[in-house]
């Protein structure tokens, strides 16, 4: 039973860090419409620069993860206005392209100045961990601070979104690009702020995965980039509760089938669960079906 | 509504067992259709409700009706785009019920769009081999192996091809683009690609749209000219009352998704409800 | 009046072969450079994923361009067909006493068949999505397959082989071990038999477009809508694009697999399908010809750049990044349309 909770746990905490990832995925997607393959990348560099400022420069915590969250905001923001910008009009395939370029450009780019050997990363948070039920159930601060803080980035971009007038411009644009800017949204500017948030958001995600899993490599972006993207597509990409709920039970999913069926195959499982879920609702678990008009 | 071309040779419309008319010289054949109390909901709307219509072997019917009627729900409807929640469509005596979309057309259905969908990539000849698609086959080992079969079958489409083509003239356009060809062709196009697949029905959504008076006469006579040389039925959605007026013999009038009037074009145009709903307004503005 | 037919007939059949022609072309060249010593040996050894790679970058246009399907697991079907042929070679060669290039054949054919089973399998589920789901399902199943490959050990024991799953103790000796892969191949691929494989999917694929089921696929892929209201099988039709797609990126795995001593399924991770996707989307979307040449130098420029090193991938991504700017951008568009233009009317002055 405690070794099903202490799964449970922290398949939710993995599932926390796909979730706030994919936040990011399914915001970009559902206003800017275009899968940013480059996401995964401004992870890394938020963990990286992150690992700098403290272990480099000796920074305290709290101002580490703050220089790295501007970093990110920063580059999200740059690479919007510089690679995607001026694709607006051209195929979503030449924007996915661009896309995986600027995701090759970032990998390498982070090996030609952090090289290619991992770097151990160590832990933000304090190491330890609260004893429940006598002492058989040990959560570590690592995990609590991971759910909480995902949470509470749930909540504040759902508020964002519903109660703010950028928050409005936002499912505009959305909703219906050419109609937002008819009616005076300014659809660059919401494309950029989107592409902020989003960054911002990755690098909070870096640190905290970086946390519980402290390898960090360049390419330490790509796969939960790749399982964030497939959970805000479980989820119904676009939705941002559907990215939480696709990020959590990923997670759980995951470390389940790690722990319960195969070491080897819990990937494989996240894949399959996701193929059944498509197969039975090819939208996602909270995304919208969309008729085409005939 | 002061000139209509008259194009129609005084077709007597008798009644049809079904509380339906048909030309008196279909009346001993077997409808090409027969809707009987089609409806279809979308979530509590009644988009189309109750709708009874019978179309003759050879019949040009029309179905018009103000904007938002529910005429191209029943397109839809016929070629399985939806599956209706009410009712029954029979197409030249057969049900149609649980079918999809390509068993219609294999059944005899073929159609246009309101908004043009052509294969705009495409050359306008192999438009118009895609309808040919199940008229003229062979099977996909002998197009990439390049055996007889491939030959003769593309011998035979590229000639029907042409042949079509030259219904509307436009042989010389066989190699154009599809999607860089002007609007009143694309139309065209349409009905040919339609054509093609060998309909016994051939259900056109408003195929003036965007045309000119001159160009819409000349399809007028070219609708006939089709039903004439190829035997078939042809039901057209149309808001051109000219053309509507001019060459439907059957004219059924659809007003929130309900039948308020069926009958010839002198019926349609004195019937009051119709006056009322739709045709009196354009009767003032003239 | 006969001449001018031949001529036009003649110019027709060159337009559509030539991808075809050009691959003929390079092959004599290279043949001549390889007999005369001048070819220099790291280019010697390209030659042969060259032509994989070519053979790949074609199948995923058959999928993405013609059929106008986005798929990300392209890498999986080439794993299926790398590891059935290297262990199809192994069993033919100790078991049927098969000759080097009736081991390839054999091999080539058996990779083939078992992606297209794969991609039957596949193309049933994923072909009733459509855009950006469509090509997430591919991926996953990309990932599933290397996944479950990771798992696989099979070992020749006289005549019968042994499957074993996370079981790496099978008697005999063992040709492929979980996520090690295949060792000690013998690498039996030639580039006489990638230049044939190239021209044999070349073949396939443009027989396949300029034929009725292929305009029946391209159809599909210009408007689904209006195709199924002229009666098309869309699935069907689609499932044939994707399986051929598939067929054709086993066989292409397999000459891969037999071409190196050691393959493992980390090869045919998620960035060697996109890998196969930059090729197509660089050479253009359903431009068979581009594809063939963008595969070639997109393959060769990174392999020569290797003096540059730690520059050479960033270099790369800042090209492809380039590309896709410039490539859309309209003002540059209508500048080379118009050189073209005038290209052109030289041209026509000339003749």
């Amino acid at each position: 039973m405690s070794a099903f909770m202490s799964n449970l746990l922290s398949g939710v905490s993995l599932g926390s860090v796909y979730a706030i990832i994919a936040l990011g995925y399914t915001m970009v997607y559902g206003i800017a419409k275009m899968l940013n393959f480059a996401h995964g990348d401004v992870i890394m560099i938020g963990a990286y620069i992150c690992f700098t400022m403290m272990f480099n420069l000796n920074m305290p915590a709290f101002l580490g993860v703050l220089i790295a969250m501007a970093v990110c905001t920063l580059l999200g923001v740059t690479i919007e206005r510089l690679a995607y910008k001026p694709l607006r009009q051209a195929t979503s395939l030449s924007v996915l392209i661009t896309a995986i370029g600027m995701s090759y450009f970032l990998q390498n780019l982070a090996q030609l100045i952090w090289g290619a050997n991992p770097k151990s990363f160590k832990s933000v948070i304090p190491n330890g961990s609260i004893s429940l039920m006598n002492g058989s159930l040990k959560i570590s601060y690592t995990t609590i601070v991971t759910i909480v803080a995902s949470v509470l980035i749930m909540v504040a971009l759902t508020m964002f979104v519903n109660h703010t007038k950028m928050g409005k411009a936002m499912r505009c644009v959305s909703e219906d690009r050419g109609a937002a800017q008819l009616m005076g949204v300014n659809v660059d500017l919401t494309i950029t702020i989107t592409f902020a948030i989003g960054s911002a958001l990755a690098a909070i995600a870096a640190v905290l995965m970086c946390s519980a899993y402290p390898t960090l490599k360049p390419t330490t972006g790509s796969m939960p980039g790749i399982k964030a993207f497939t959970a805000a597509v479980f989820g119904g990409i676009g939705s941002i509760p559907g990215a939480m709920l696709g990020g959590i039970l990923l997670g759980v999913i995951e470390i389940f089938g790690k722990a319960y069926i195969s070491s080897e195959l819990g990937d494989a499982l996240v894949f399959t669960v996701l193929i059944l879920v498509l197969l039975v609702k090819p939208t996602g678990l909270l995304g919208k079906k969309v008729h085409e008009k005939v | 509504m002061t000139e209509i071309t008259k194009r129609r040779s005084d077709t007597k419309m008798v009644e049809y067992p079904s509380r339906s008319i048909v030309p008196e010289r279909d009346i001993d054949k077997c409808p090409v259709l027969e809707c009987r109390h089609l409806g279809i909901e979308f979530g509590g709307l009644k988009a189309v409700d109750d709708f009874n219509l019978t179309i003759g072997p050879t019949e040009i019917a029309g179905l018009i009706g103000p904007n938002g009627a529910g005429k191209t729900t029943v397109f839809n409807l016929l070629t399985k785009v939806y599956q209706p929640t009410h009712g029954m469509v029979m197409v030249d005596g057969k049900d149609t019920a649980g079918m999809n979309t390509i068993q219609a057309s294999k059944l005899g259905l073929a159609r246009t769009f309101q908004n043009i969908r052509l294969f705009s990539q495409m050359s306008v000849e192999d438009n118009v081999r895609i309808g040919l698609h199940n008229q003229i086959a062979y099977n996909t080992a002998s197009g990439i192996l390049r055996l007889p079969g491939f030959w003769k079958g593309e011998k035979k489409q590229h000639e029907k091809a042409l042949e079509l083509l030259s219904i509307f003239n436009m042989q010389d356009m066989a190699n154009v683009k599809a999607g860089s060809l002007p609007y009143g062709a694309q139309r065209r196009l349409e009905i040919l690609r339609a054509l093609a697949t060998s309909p016994k029905l051939l259900l056109l959504d408003e195929p003036a749209a965007g045309m000119n008076p001159k160009e819409t006469e000349e399809l007028m006579d070219t609708i006939i000219k089709i039903r004439n040389d190829f035997q078939i039925a042809i039901m057209l959605i149309e808001h051109d009352m000219n053309l509507v007026m001019g060459i439907c013999e059957g004219i059924c009038v659809l007003n929130f998704g309900k039948v308020i009037a069926k009958g010839t074009a002198e019926e349609i145009q004195n019937n009051p409800e119709v006056i009322e709903a739709y045709l009196g307004k354009q009767k003032e503005e003239a | 009046m006969n001449k001018t037919a031949l001529i036009s007939t003649l110019k027709k059949f060159s337009k559509q072969y030539l991808p075809c022609i050009i691959v003929t072309v390079f092959f004599i060249i290279c043949q001549i450079m390889i007999s005369a010593n001048a070819m220099p040996r790291t280019t010697k050894s390209m030659l042969i994923p060259v032509c994989v790679y070519i053979v790949m970058a074609v199948s995923l246009n058959l999928t993405v361009g013609i059929s106008g399907e986005l798929s990300l697991g392209h890498a999986g079907f080439m794993s299926i067909g790398a590891f059935t042929g290297v262990v199809m070679a192994t069993y033919s060669r100790e078991v049927f006493g098969f000759s080097q290039p009736l081991q390839l054949i054999f091999a080539l054919v058996i990779g083939g068949i078992m992606a297209g089973i794969m991609g039957f399998l596949i193309g049933i589920p994923v072909l009733r999505l459509r855009g950006d789901y469509l090509a997430i399902v591919t991926l996953a199943f990309g990932e599933i397959i290397r996944n479950i490959l990771n798992c696989i050990y099979i070992s020749l024991e006289g005549k019968d082989l042994h499957f074993g799953f996370n079981n790496n103790t099978l008697p005999g000796t063992q040709i492929m071990r979980g996520p090690t892969g295949v060792t000690g191949v013998k690498t039996i691929s030639t580039f006489t038999a990638g230049f044939l494989l190239v021209l044999f999917t070349l073949i396939v694929v443009i027989n396949l477009v300029h034929s009725r089921s292929g305009r029946a696929i391209m159809a599909i892929r210009d408007n689904r809508i209006a195709a199924e209201s002229v009666g098309l099988n869309v699935t069907g039709y689609k499932l044939l694009a994707f399986v051929s797609s598939a067929v054709l990126a086993g066989m292409g795995g397999a000459l891969f697999g037999l071409n190196y001593a050691v393959t493992s399924p980390s090869n045919f991770s998620f960035n060697a399908s996109i890998l196969i996707l930059v090729y197509v989307v660089l050479g253009g979307i359903g431009n068979i010809t581009g594809s063939v040449i963008a595969a070639a130098i997109l393959y060769i420029l990174p392999e020569e750049l290797r003096s540059f090193n730690d520059y050479r991938m960033l270099a790369y991504a800042v090209v492809l990044i380039a590309v896709m700017l410039i490539t859309n951008n309209a003002k540059i568009k209508n500048f080379i349309n118009n050189l073209l233009k005038k290209n052109d009317e030289k041209g026509g002055e000339t003749v």
